[in-house]
């Protein structure tokens, strides 16, 4: 069963409207609020694909952590003063554009060429207990390692971060 | 009907504004924040195959993503603070210390 497509259209515009806006507002906070615009889209997006932890962790990780994350940096550097920047020149975002042309378009053509049939039967997502319950099982019995190396790597960063923004070495 | 190629779409819009965030801005708090935009796309793709297949090693890994897109805003945030207390600015386009 498949959601309908009229709603996935909506989350769309909004995420790509708003990530349009991320990348042209001057003012860092405004980008910051317009990216929360984007991460929420993109959550409801995983819901209709079935992806409903994914989705959860999306709204928990991103619009919460990462999210305040970027507003302490943003708060503790003075906006004021980076937001005296001369503007962009105009060649330099053509080229930009020209260049994620370059990798977008081929990418786009292989989408459009290469899509797998969907309309799938999706039970396998949420077999038994639900979405959390399939994913628990897959992430603790084939990915094990992995996880656990990821705990190490979010050890490092966490350590790392400290040390870097600690006033005096 | 909702088909794999729509999001595929939309992942690819959201990853080429995010290139162009990335390439354009010239501060180094919104070139990150692009950087989640392009981290988000991928995570869409991972998404959309293991709702295609269906098989939830993709949603795995999309967590896996999410957990390095985590660990990374975490350094390059204190990096940025650790630059702007040496140089008073994070512009990216002055940080050139390491430029040969």
């Amino acid at each position: 069963m498949s959601a309908p497509l009229w709603i996935f259209l909506l989350l769309a515009a909004s995420g790509v409207f708003s990530a349009v806006m991320v990348v042209t507002r001057r003012n860092p906070i405004h980008s910051l609020l317009y990216l929360l615009v984007t991460f929420f889209s993109v959550a409801a997006v995983y819901v209709l694909l079935h992806a409903e932890f994914v989705a959860a962790v999306q709204v928990l990780v991103y619009a919460g952590g990462i999210m305040v994350l970027f507003l302490f940096v943003i708060l503790l550097v003075d906006v004021g003063r980076v937001e005296g920047l001369r503007r962009v020149a105009k060649g330099h975002v053509a080229l930009s554009a020209l260049l994620a042309a370059l990798v977008v378009v081929p990418l786009g053509v292989h989408v459009l060429g290469g899509a797998p049939a969907a309309a799938p039967d999706t039970t396998a997502l949420a077999a038994g207990g639900g979405n959390l319950e399939t994913v628990s099982l897959s992430l603790f019995r084939h990915y094990l390692l992995p996880f656990e190396a990821i705990s190490i790597l979010l050890l490092v960063a966490l350590v790392g971060a400290v040390v870097l923004a600690r006033a005096r070495y | 009907m909702l088909a794999p190629a729509h999001v595929m779409l939309f992942s690819l819009a959201l990853f080429g504004i995010g290139v162009v965030g990335v390439l354009t801005r010239r501060n180094a708090i919104v070139v990150l924040m692009s950087l989640e935009i392009v981290f988000n796309a991928a995570n869409l793709n991972f998404i959309a195959f293991a709702w295609a297949l269906p098989d939830v090693a993709g949603q795995v890994l999309a967590l896996f993503v999410i957990c390095v897109a985590a660990a990374e805003a975490a350094i390059g945030l204190a990096i940025l603070i650790t630059v702007y207390r040496n140089r008073s600015h994070i512009n990216v386009d002055e940080i050139d210390l390491m430029k040969w």
